[in-house]
């Protein structure tokens, strides 16, 4: 962390980021101008209620949605310049993606779950070790249909991290999952973080679950309300909500 | 409206393309049942009402020449309720204006007034007068194509006097509803007329005065026909008589029969293919919905609604496609049948149009569309009504895959991510899978039995113009003559060669079975007319036997070396018996050929012909009519560039449009699987399409997976179409088969490639439909939902 304050390396960079929702009657702004940084290695939570815009800017970060105004840069590419087709590319290249709900196939096993990605990305880890990482090696075979919820999760978690993604974006992780099992999940991310430098990001309602990282981000009616730097960081087996 | 209606209402327009694309393919079996079984209902009863009216007889007979003392004899056989004795002959016609002769068979008016059997009905002028030595009635299809009206003039040779004869009137009459001359493959109404004369001047004209030579019966309704026909023909033994027959060897009447065959087996044959893809399209539609609704089902029934109210809602569901489709199919078969009605009229000559559907042939098929629906949606309407309300909010299993056999070979394969999830899903749904390359492959089959029928038919063509009837023009004669004749038909001007031919009534036998035929007496070494077999090998007329076509042999259950009885039913009416020489297969007729030295020496007599066959010079084709037209005893001409003119205009034309008919046809087919197939693809794989593509597919990628497992169908379908398209074929092969003629299966690759190329086409396009709803996939949304 010390390191990071003296020559912190920018990996999300937004400017004025507005995203507005076009009913025909009333305009929704998802997204109200926001401008905010991710540092490399760092990993950032961020809390705030339903509709406050966590999820929309994640989605822009990833390139899976348009901004409607403002600019962001990963590095120093611009997304907002980008194409469909450039932005396939970039997540393919860079980005690892968690979801609340598993979004696994369920006509391919753990291990194919993971090659869905090894085959695609340029300098991948085996499935194997993926798995490896999530603690999941004794259930390479087995469908999601074999797994249980927290299993399936970390089977994500291990497509998501096969492909070594330069930022992990995680939304609502734990969402469907009871704490115990959240908690496995966290342990998940908290490795990746820490062996892989890992530039992540995780979306969460449990606002416990703030203590893990190094900061906590804020969002209140598509808008950064506060953003708070954690001193001491919390292990995820210690936290329970 | 209710909520509920409202929901149905909306959820159809949402669907429209899929249930457009399967109430297409419902519309196609509803129309071709429709036109088929309508048809068949019109033409019957159209066929049976003038048949009715106007006394079409049940036997047939001629023979050379009996006195009327013998009429109440024949009136006294038992079951036998009217009789009408005629005079008939057949004259050569000299129309003004034309250079080619026509052909006209002439039948007799009793004086008293109209026949008691085979009325004609007048269709304008007057019937002849009864003293009036040369005036004629004619058929109004020959008076149309001619341009005749009553009063006008043209000549006859009569018997061997050429006379002015004057139209009085046209007529149609039960017994020519197909009119065909003799000689000829397809009816020529320019060319052949049925000319009613009053019986003393054509009795006069034929030397038949007191006498008859042709008889027609009306039997009781509880008369045995076959006991009839013995009677009778047991009577007219020694008065020259070639055997008597029922309706179903009467030429127009056979015709008529083979059409309302085809029209059953069609009726029988391709509805139920269209209704068995509508079943599997609309239960794999409706199926899918029914997953897809699964938390509305729950909600509704949490709310109140019924079991049956849900069960109902669904089966409307279908019952709207249904609705588009029967909608859309009366339309269609209501011009298919109108198609068919001009078709047939140039064909066939009724007096009145009873060409329209009847209103039971729509009950019918409108029926038969809406069990197909229902039928189609009542699994899954069922799967709905039975839901728990409790276990439908919930989220479904997910679908439980394990490890088996086939995931080891997958492994071993060393096979892509989405290659297996494609593979995968094929084992999964075997059974949907299964029709979805089932429904294809009837596509493919579809093609490769209408094509077929094209190669089929030029093969027909082929065999008996270029190969067997070498030559250009036929001269049948009205009796036998002694075989010097030849010498004169070679003086005909523009004869270039000449060659002779024997045709006599025969019944051939083999043990109890009979079968009439003409046996054809022909040199050894025919040149003009030949016999060819299938493979193109010429054979010569045995001196040693008979030889059999082999659909013939096949009815007398005969092989080479067998004897068969020959009873010949003219000349001195001998009994033979020969062996089989041969066996030959032949796409047109019945024969039996033997080399005329044997037949004449057989029937002690000198070399005589019956037909004569010539090849003309085309500058003298002129000279050479105006010159027939003066021969005595000739029953008629056929010039067979005119006949395989006529013929293979008929053919494509025809075949044309039934082409672009199977094509829309296999079409349908094809999108209406291909498009549903893809399309729930897209809706039940939406999800891991969407993870994909965040995970960095590119839409390429993800297509490769949403079209794949359907490409990989389709492939599968076609040598599966192929398979079946060869059985339809041949089923239809065996179906039109008739003792007027065989069709020969002929598949070529063009064929299969031809068949293969639509469907993969069409099913190509249906799939790109869907494949370009993969780039505006939503896949925030996607991801947000829970399946």
């Amino acid at each position: 962390m010390a390191n990071q304050t003296q020559s912190p390396q920018i990996v999300f960079r937004t400017e004025g980021v507005t995203k507005v929702y076009d009913t025909g009657e009333v305009k929704v702004f998802a997204l109200a101008g926001v401008d905010l940084q991710l540092y490399a290695g760092e990993l950032t939570v961020l809390l705030g209620p339903s509709g406050s815009g966590k999820s929309t800017l994640l989605n822009i970060l990833g390139g899976l949605d348009h901004a409607t105004e403002g600019r962001v840069w990963f590095k120093d590419i611009e997304l907002t310049k980008m194409g469909d087709r450039q932005l396939t590319r970039f997540r393919r290249e860079y980005v690892g993606f968690i979801f609340q709900f598993y979004n696994l196939v369920a006509s391919l096993s753990a291990r194919e779950n993971v090659a869905l990605v090894t085959d695609i990305a340029p300098n991948p880890m085996t499935p194997e070790q993926a798995l490896d990482i999530v603690g999941l090696s004794h259930r390479l075979d087995h469908f999601p249909a074999e797994l249980s919820g927290g299993e399936q999760q970390r089977v994500a978690i291990a497509r998501a991290i096969a492909k070594r993604p330069e930022v992990l974006l995680c939304d609502e992780p734990t969402g469907a999952l009871d704490s115990k099992t959240g908690v496995q999940v966290l342990e998940a991310l908290d490795r990746i973080n820490r062996e892989f430098g890992t530039t992540t990001a995780v979306i969460t309602h449990a606002a416990e679950i703030r203590k893990m990282a190094h900061r906590v981000i804020r969002f209140q009616d598509g808008h950064i309300n506060a953003v708070e730097v954690n001193e001491t960081r919390v292990a995820p087996h210690e936290i329970e909500w | 409206m209710r909520a509920l209606e409202r929901k149905l209402f909306r959820d159809f327009f949402r669907l429209w393309a899929q249930g457009l694309a399967i109430a297409l393919v419902l519309a196609c079996g509803v129309s071709i049942f429709l036109m088929s079984f309508g048809m068949f209902l019109a033409l019957t009863d159209t066929r049976d009402a003038y048949y009715e009216r106007n006394r079409f007889a049940d036997v047939f007979a001629s023979l050379r020449r009996a006195p009327k003392s013998l009429i109440p004899e024949i009136e006294a056989i038992e079951g036998v309720y009217a009789v009408e004795a005629r005079v008939s002959g057949s004259a050569i016609l000299d129309l003004p204006g034309k250079v080619e002769s026509a052909v006209g068979q002439l039948i007799s008016l009793p004086v008293s007034g109209p026949p008691a059997l085979n009325v004609p009905l007048l269709r304008s002028g007057r019937p002849p007068d009864p003293q009036a030595p040369d005036e004629v009635m004619v058929n109004e299809p020959f008076a149309e194509a001619n341009g005749y009206v009553p009063g006008d003039i043209f000549h006859a040779n009569l018997n061997g006097s050429r006379r002015p004869l004057t139209i009085t009137g046209t007529a149609l009459s039960p017994e020519f509803i197909y009119t065909i001359g003799p000689g000829d493959m397809m009816p020529d109404a320019e060319g052949f007329g049925i000319l009613w004369m009053s019986e003393p001047a054509l009795a006069a004209a034929f030397d038949m005065d007191g006498a008859f030579n042709d008889v027609t019966l009306k039997l009781s309704r509880d008369a045995n026909i076959e006991e009839v026909i013995d009677t009778l023909d047991a009577l007219l033994d020694p008065y020259g008589a070639q055997g008597a027959y029922g309706r179903d060897q009467q030429v127009s009447n056979a015709f008529i029969d083979g059409e309302l065959r085809q029209l059953q087996s069609m009726a029988y044959v391709l509805p139920p293919v269209f209704f068995g893809i509508t079943v599997f399209l609309v239960n794999m539609v409706i199926g899918r919905i029914v997953a897809l609704e699964r938390a509305e089902i729950g909600l509704m029934k949490a709310i109140g609604y019924s079991d049956v109210e849900v069960c109902l809602h669904y089966l409307a569901l279908a019952g709207l496609i249904a609705a588009v489709g029967i909608g859309a199919g009366f339309a269609l078969g209501s011009w298919f049948a109108h198609w068919l009605a001009v078709l047939y009229a140039n064909f066939f000559n009724f007096p009145y149009l009873i060409f329209s559907v009847s209103a039971d042939a729509y009950v019918i098929a409108g029926g038969l569309g809406a069990a197909t629906a229902a039928i189609g949606a009542i699994r899954a309407a069922l799967a709905a009504a039975r839901l728990p309300p409790a276990v439908a909010m919930a989220p479904p299993a997910p679908p439980n895959y394990k490890q088996s056999l086939f995931d080891r070979l997958l492994a071993l394969a060393r096979l892509s991510q989405p290659t297996i999830m494609i593979l995968r899903n094929i084992v999964r749904w075997p059974l949907r899978a299964g029709l979805t390359s089932l429904g294809l492959a009837l596509a493919v089959a579809v093609l490769v039995a209408s094509a077929f029928f094209e190669d089929a038919l030029d093969e027909m063509i082929d065999a008996a113009f270029y190969k067997s009837n070498r030559q250009d023009a036929m001269l049948i004669l009205t009796d036998e003559v002694r075989d010097t004749a030849l010498a004169e038909v070679a003086r005909l001007p523009g004869a270039l060669q000449v060659e002779g031919a024997q045709y006599y009534g025969a019944v051939l036998r083999s043990g109890h079975r009979e079968k009439r035929v003409s046996v054809e007496g022909r040199p050894e070494a025919a040149d003009l007319v030949r016999i060819v077999d299938a493979d193109g090998r010429v054979i010569g007329a045995p001196r040693d036997g008979v030889l059999l076509s082999k659909r013939l042999a096949g009815q007398l259950e005969v092989g080479p070396g067998d004897p068969v009885t020959i009873e010949f039913l003219g000349g001195r009416r001998e009994t033979h018996e020969v062996p089989v020489a041969g066996i030959v297969t032949q796409y047109l007729g019945l024969a039996a050929y033997m080399e005329t030295g044997t037949l004449n020496r057989l029937m002690r007599q000198a070399p005589r012909i019956t037909v004569a066959n010539l090849t003309l010079d085309p500058a003298e084709r002129d000279a050479f009519h105006m010159a027939v037209k003066d021969i005595p005893g000739l029953a008629g001409t056929v010039m067979l560039g005119d006949t395989l003119e006529a013929f293979q205009d008929t053919i494509e034309q025809n075949i044309t449009i039934s082409t672009i008919i199977y094509v829309a046809i296999a079409v349908l087919i094809t999108v209406g699987v291909t498009y549903n197939s893809v399309r729930i693809q897209l809706s039940e794989r939406a999800r891991d399409l969407a993870s994909l593509r965040i995970l960095g597919f590119t839409t390429g990628e993800v297509s490769y997976i949403l079209i794949g497992e359907t490409a990989l169908l389709v492939l599968f379908a076609q040598p599966l179409g192929w398979f079946l398209g060869t059985m339809l074929a041949a089923a239809m092969v065996a179906g039109f088969e008739s003792d007027l003629y065989t069709i020969p299966l002929v598949l070529n690759r063009d064929t299969f490639t031809w068949a293969s190329c639509v469907v993969l086409a069409a099913s190509a396009g249906a799939a790109l439909i869907v494949g370009r709803r993969l780039n505006t996939l939503n896949l925030i949304e996607v991801m947000k939902t829970r399946e």
